[in-house]
């Protein structure tokens, strides 16, 4: 199984293109072979023969064969060291690239490729924008983003429930961003695990919808506690749902107190302006290089 | 939440150091792990077994540091237990806490067999 998202290691993840074929390009490896469960590194190989060829009349110690010792190695080494480390390295890439690159992340069905989807179709001619994909199975979401007309690339995880760094790190290789560019990172949908993977991104932005109750930030803390934005979707359906908007934002603000919030309807265009406001402050300013 | 998957990232680390130093196998392995780590302790210790066997970690003891979190208040200084990632100050009622100990996940040290 695979250390770092848990998934059985029979090579499930794939990362493609819209209309790419899936071939020998299983891309699986998260830095660590996978045969951890049968290794044998504890060697028995310690013979320790009596033939030295002179007599044992003098004292010896019956546990000469099992002169071993004990050394104590200090490591103060994080668990989840290798995918901070990609996690860096892909962080590294994005400032050298002037990448803003940003995770998207919620429970499945809160809107969150409806919003890339008008986003895409609002932006595109002014910023060149890249989509990475996540999902266990099907291009669905990816050819959804095609059609909209951005490049992107689809990771499935299999069984897996959230994107690691590496998977990043290939998708980039793949997508290959330009310079001054904004890179959308949809994960998987699942409030959970994607809050313990650093992915390199400069922003986290959790989306919420008015159909999944106020009290969602204190349900999912740790979600809403990494992420630096939070975006309300849906507000086209409050005149429907007995929804306290203003309850909602003062629970996710209990959990983290510097959250910034946007209300939307990626659906409507409501409140979208303000978003795509937000988008082009992210966009750094370079300084042209005489 | 991912307890196995943390248990063989773990196992990894232990057999790494094990190649590296040339030992024969781990008499005992140190983890340090916060209570606000987002790992469920009892969980790791449920999955410790299948995860370890026919590993370098079989036979090793295992020490688990579950470390108290506590937060500081940047405003008054004042030092408490904390309950959440973000935290009230209970002295002074500032928000702007942060976080000293709590967090961790990491292995702190292995005894190695040489």
């Amino acid at each position: 199984m695979c250390a770092t998202c848990g998934c059985e290691s029979k090579d499930e993840v794939s990362i493609l293109k819209p209309g790419e074929v899936k071939n020998q390009d299983h891309l699986h490896d998260h830095g660590h072979s996978h045969d951890h469960i049968h290794s044998h590194d504890h060697s028995h190989g310690h013979s320790h023969g009596h033939s030295h060829g002179h007599s044992h009349d003098h004292s010896h110690h019956h546990d000469h064969d099992h002169k071993s010792t004990s050394v104590t190695v200090n490591l103060e080494r994080d668990v989840l060291h290798k995918n901070d480390l990609m996690a860096e390295r892909n962080r590294g890439f994005f400032e050298a690239r002037y990448i803003t690159a940003l995770n998207l992340v919620s429970s499945p069905g809160s809107g969150k490729t409806t919003l890339l989807e008008a986003t895409i179709k609002s932006l595109k001619e002014k910023t060149p924008l890249y989509i990475i994909e996540g999902d266990q199975q099907t291009m669905n979401d990816a050819n959804r983003i095609a059609s909209a007309g951005a490049p992107v690339v689809q990771v499935n995880t299999g069984k897996g429930c959230h994107l690691d760094s590496d998977m990043i790190h290939k998708s980039i290789e793949k997508l290959n961003p330009v310079e001054g560019s904004i890179l959308f990172i949809e994960n998987v949908g699942n409030l959970v695990c994607p809050s313990m993977f650093d992915l390199g991104e400069t922003e986290r932005i959790v989306i919420m919808s008015v159909t999944e109750g106020e009290d969602k930030p204190l349900k999912y803390p740790n979600m809403f506690e990494t992420s630096q934005i939070c975006i309300i979707n849906k507000i086209d359906l409050l005149p429907y749902l007995q929804y306290d908007l203003e309850k909602a934002k003062q629970y996710a603000l209990q959990v983290n107190p510097n959250l910034t919030f946007l209300e939307v309807s990626a659906q409507t265009g409501e409140g979208l302006e303000a978003w795509f406001e937000w988008l082009k402050s992210r966009i750094p300013k370079r300084e042209k290089v005489t | 939440m991912h307890e196995f998957s943390i248990a063989l990232s773990i196992v990894d680390i232990a057999r790494e150091e094990v190649v590296k130093n040339n030992a024969l196998g781990v008499e005992k392995i140190d983890l340090e792990i916060g209570k606000l780590s987002g790992i469920e302790i009892d969980s790791l210790k449920f999955v410790w077994e299948p995860a370890v066997k026919d590993t370098v970690l079989e036979n090793a003891k295992r020490d688990i540091d579950e470390v108290e979190a506590v937060s500081r208040c940047q405003d008054c200084d004042h030092v408490f237990p904390a309950e959440y990632l973000f935290n009230e100050c209970p002295a002074c009622g500032s928000l702007l806490t942060v976080l000293q100990k709590g967090k961790e996940l990491r292995v702190k040290s292995l005894t190695l067999k040489t």
